[in-house]
């Protein structure tokens, strides 16, 4: 690497001088913040204009269905775009996806098929050249319906494993946008090629000669997205020399992994403290004051508030309200103790009053016991106003992942630049149970899936036995679905790599593969009902279970009621136990989340009537949240059941969407603040993950659902992110709306 | 030992300081006209619960209410005071404050004991005068203001609630007089108005009997706060 470069003076040298090492620039460089909000500026004139002229764009988009345009003639990548603006007068962050702000580019590398469909919903015809183009090529989609037996399409078909990343770039990958801003693009292509140069001493094995190919790859990326400021008219080979250009050049990196992927979860990371450095630098030196700060951020958050992708009508099923998770990790402890809470941490939250509440980026804090307290009082403040942030558990993740880590998509944590996630999905819990007690027959279609035996004979259930079934079916599950994500993965190695992600990430990566549950609840309850009722079977003419007869009271979970939350706790035990007994591609780590973005609706959909009393096609509860109004204690009860689901099992992080009416909260603002940092400190202290949090009456939603035009910013907390209420759809609504908000007795 | 409890309530942010569980017990010998909580009149059998059974589905929610505390409501709680004084015991070993929400009708040496361990009440003024007390509540000012005045005497920390119902008791004349009746006393350390409100209703249809006013509108937030001011 080079010596100390001029746009380094005033940082403190360290490790990071030698190496790519963006952690240890942080720790020798950063200064924590334990102060109050009182700081924080107002947005300038510029920021007031360039968000009056992005508003505009947001109506024509809605009134358009969504969509503002497709630029059909295309096919993305870095450089495919000539430079685009906003209101080039105004911006001081620039670059966007495509031509035009909001117009949604194609990419068809994840599948053509899709791509086509997804222009037809929204009334455009994908380009004559794109369809020739890619006549002849294979994609993603192509390699994995290769290789897919009959089994694992049926799996797919019936809903047992639902929203796979087989059609669209599996995401979940989080580059070091950091890098590009420290380092320059140049110092970065200089390591991978000594990377490259080194394996190539190495034997050339099949590993070897892939990740060779993969350096390659990722080398000339790293040329094209230089080359793409380079349209800007703007050279990212050198590192960035103030606070604006670090957060250009990082953004620089961001957009051209939007350019190049359209996975489900585009995450961003972890850069308000970085940025916070450079922000201090330029202050020190006078050439930036608070307002010139704020402004800053609160034009790089504009940009990112206009990431698009374009998604088919089933895929927003699955994933509603347009999320694209721009993940952003706010907060957290070091390992030295001292607290990553900078003011660029207040910065970025206080863009949700500065530009209005809004669901990107995904705001996410890391909270711990010993954050300082006037930035939980100042978080808790924000979720009260905003409903616009979810908390995650730093006191658990820093153990496991270091104190650089950051979150892909709701719950994900990796360590930034060293680690990737191979993207799962879900299985769908309750079906297994029900595929079981049928003998290997799925209850809607009818179809053999699995091993086949006898159903359950037509009396009271009983549980052991139930439960040897089951557990014979989650084993075959695992094997089933480890398979399937590792025709997946090596299919969206093959054809759609992440290049430009992977260039900012250390050459050997660690890999985790994500699993994931939905419907605990549902499944939960319903073995709790034949545990502790009277469940008897009820079947169909085709000798297939189509509803249950229970008799009795039985626990439910959600009440901090052992008997319940243990069924619960164990199954997720006992899966990841299945999960890991099958190898997985390029010896990934296997992990489990208990995550349903607002698939629960869907799953719900394709399941039939479980014994739980839930009626076949009804909507489970979302990630790990006990059903609703089945929590029968209150708030802090049905809080203590999810905090029972081990982390360690669940690696991949427990979803729980907590909502709550204003004065069920306090009885004014000062006690409501203080009243919710008392409830996340109690549920993380337990060892909890995750909570989002929603501070609203149910009715302002039914309102909504009448009067959208209304309500165009409101916005909530669904599940791993936050939606633009209007964006969901009816069903969608429906479902957030019967969900249980916590009321006084 | 054991007690007839109605329902452990996990997160209450309005009855007493902070978060805080808040633990219903069963049986009243009132009946005031306005009760949101009719299910907890009676003490039923079914109800039974032990002490210590209680206690550790209180020290469960520890971790939240650690800065808060435990309320005991109703019912009125003082029916069972013995059985709460034990409750009471096996929380303050956690160091938990607790709070009780009483109507002030029974002070008795049961009572006096679980004073002993209560470090807040929440007391429930309902009426200024004895016709009223009589007639919407079925008890007596007397034995609240004798309970207040042990209060005084023991130096336990007092909030006075008193529920405004339209057309019975929200006069400025009803709340000046409250004001008169306990200013004397310096353990209060706030009066709290609390709004009629008919989200009962449903309970008492379900319960097949009849609302004693049905048909009185919610209190007017706005018109409580005018009314507050003059405390």
């Amino acid at each position: 690497m080079e010596k100390f470069t001029k746009e380094w003076n005033g940082f403190i040298e360290g490790k990071w001088c030698n190496e790519i090492n963006v952690r240890d620039f942080i720790q020798k460089n950063y200064r924590p913040y334990i102060g109050d909000e009182g700081f924080l500026a107002e947005p300038t004139e510029k920021t007031k204009r360039l968000y009056g002229a992005l508003e505009e764009k947001f109506k024509e988009e809605k009134e358009k269905g969504g969509v503002i345009g497709i630029d059909t003639a295309t096919v993305t990548s870095l450089t495919n775009y000539p430079a685009a603006y906003l209101k080039k007068e105004d911006e001081l962050i620039v670059g966007l996806q495509t031509g035009a702000p909001l117009v949604r580019s194609v990419n068809p590398f994840g599948g053509i098929r899709m791509a086509r469909s997804a222009c037809r919903a929204y009334g455009y015809e994908l380009s004559e050249r794109i369809e020739r183009e890619f006549l002849y090529k294979t994609t993603h989609n192509d390699g994995v319906f290769r290789v897919y037996t009959d089994s694992m399409r049926a799996m797919r078909h019936t809903g047992i494993l639902t929203g796979l990343p087989d059609a669209y770039g599996r995401g979940r990958i989080i580059g070091d946008y950091r890098r590009i801003a420290l380092y320059g693009i140049d110092v970065l292509i200089g390591e991978k090629q000594k990377d490259k140069k080194e394996l190539g001493r190495k034997r050339m094995t099949e590993e070897n000669i892939r990740l060779s190919e993969e350096l390659f790859k990722q080398i000339s990326f790293l040329e094209k997205l230089k080359e793409m400021a380079g349209l800007y008219g703007i050279d990212i080979s050198r590192p960035a020399n103030n606070a604006q250009e670090a957060i250009q050049w990082l953004y620089f990196g961001y957009l051209a992994a939007n350019k190049e992927q359209n996975g489900a979860a585009m995450s961003l990371g972890r850069t308000g403290t970085f940025i916070d450095i450079y922000i201090e630098r330029d202050m020190r030196l006078g050439i930036l004051d608070e307002k010139g700060a704020q402004e800053l951020i609160d034009q790089f958050v504009m940009k990112l508030r206009m990431i698009r992708q374009l998604r088919t009508p089933e895929y927003n099923e699955l994933f509603g309200g347009d999320p694209m998770w721009i993940t952003e990790a706010v907060g957290g402890m070091g390992e030295d103790g001292r607290t990553l809470v900078t003011k660029t941490a207040f910065r970025f939250l206080h863009t949700l009053y500065n530009l209005g509440s809004a669901p990107e980026p995904n705001l996410t804090v890391l909270w711990s016991e010993k954050l300082p307290e006037d930035f939980k009082r100042y978080c808790a403040r924000v979720s009260i106003e905003t409903d616009s942030i979810q908390y995650e558990n730093d006191d658990i993740m820093r153990p496991a992942y270091g104190d650089d880590y950051a979150i892909a998509c709701c719950v994900s944590a990796m360590k930034l630049g060293k680690q990737m996630q191979f993207f799962g999905a879900r299985c769908n819990l309750p079906k297994v149970l029900l595929l079981s007690l049928n003998g290997g027959k799925e209850e809607k279609y009818g179809m053999e899936i699995g091993p086949q035996m006898e159903p359950v004979e037509d009396k009271v259930l009983d549980y052991n036995e139930v439960r040897q079934r089951l557990d014979y079916y989650l084993s075959w599950l695992a094997g089933e679905y480890v398979d399937t994500m590792n025709v997946i993965h090596y299919m969206h190695d093959k054809y759609a790599y992440e290049k430009t992600q992977l260039a900012l990430h250390d050459t050997d990566v660690d890999r985790v593969m994500a699993f994931g549950v939905a419907g605990l609840s549902v499944i939960t309850d319903s073995l709790s009902a034949i545990k502790y009722a009277k469940v008897r079977p009820v079947f169909d003419e085709r000798g297939i279970i189509c509803d249950f007869v229970t008799e009795g009271d039985f626990p439910t979970y959600g009440n901090d009621d052992d008997r319940a939350d243990e069924i619960a706790k164990e199954l997720l035990d006992r899966f990841i136990t299945e999960l890991r007994k099958n190898p997985t591609y390029k010896n990934a780590t296997h992990t489990l989340s208990v995550l349903t973005i607002t698939s629960n609706v869907v799953y719900g959909q394709k399941t039939g009537a479980t014994p739980d009393g839930r009626k076949a096609g009804e909507p489970f509860a979302p990630g790990a949240n006990p059903m609703h109004n089945r929590e029968k204690n209150g708030a802090l009860a049905s809080l203590n059941s999810v905090a029972k689901l081990r982390y360690d099992s669940c690696r991949d992080g427990i979803s729980n969407t907590f909502s709550i009416v204003p004065d069920a909260l306090g009885k004014n603002d000062e006690e409501r603040k203080d009243n919710l940092v008392s409830i996340l400190d109690g549920y993380f202290v337990q060892k909890a993950h995750h909570i989002n949090v929603n501070v609203l009456d149910r009715q302002k939603l039914v309102d909504a659902m009448e009067n959208p035009d209304l309500y165009p910013n409101l916005t909530i907390r669904v599940s791993g992110y936050a939606v633009n209420f209007h964006k969901l759809s009816k069903q969608q609504q429906k479902e957030v709306i019967s969900r249980t908000f916590h009321e006084r007795f | 030992m054991k007690g007839y409890v109605h329902s452990l309530q996990s997160m209450g942010t309005v009855d007493g300081p902070g978060v805080r569980a808040v633990l219903f017990t069963e049986g009243c010998p009132l009946r005031c006209a306005y009760c949101h909580n009719p299910d907890t009149w009676e003490m039923k059998e079914e109800s039974l619960v032990g002490a210590e059974e209680i206690a550790e589905r209180i020290i469960r929610l520890y971790p939240y209410i650690k800065n808060g505390g435990v309320t005991f409501s109703g019912g009125e709680p003082c029916v069972q005071a013995e059985f709460l004084y034990e409750v009471a015991l096996l929380l303050k070993e956690k160091k938990l404050h607790i709070a009780l929400d009483t109507s002030g009708c029974i002070l008795d040496e049961s009572t006096k004991k679980l004073l002993t361990a209560t470090d807040m009440v929440l007391l429930d003024v309902k009426m200024t005068s004895e016709e009223d007390y009589g007639k919407y509540i079925g008890g007596s000012l007397g034995k609240t203001m004798d309970f207040l005045g042990y209060l005084e005497k023991k130096g336990i920390e007092t909030h006075i609630r008193h529920v405004v119902v339209p057309g019975i008791n929200d006069t400025e004349e009803d709340i000046k007089k409250l004001r008169e009746l306990i200013s004397p006393y310096t353990c209060v350390s706030k009066t709290e108005l609390l709004p009629f409100r008919t989200l009962c209703l449903e309970k008492y249809e379900n319960m097949g009997i009849e609302f004693p006013l049905k048909g009185t509108e919610q209190m007017d937030k706005e018109r409580l706060q005018k009314l507050a001011e003059l405390i």
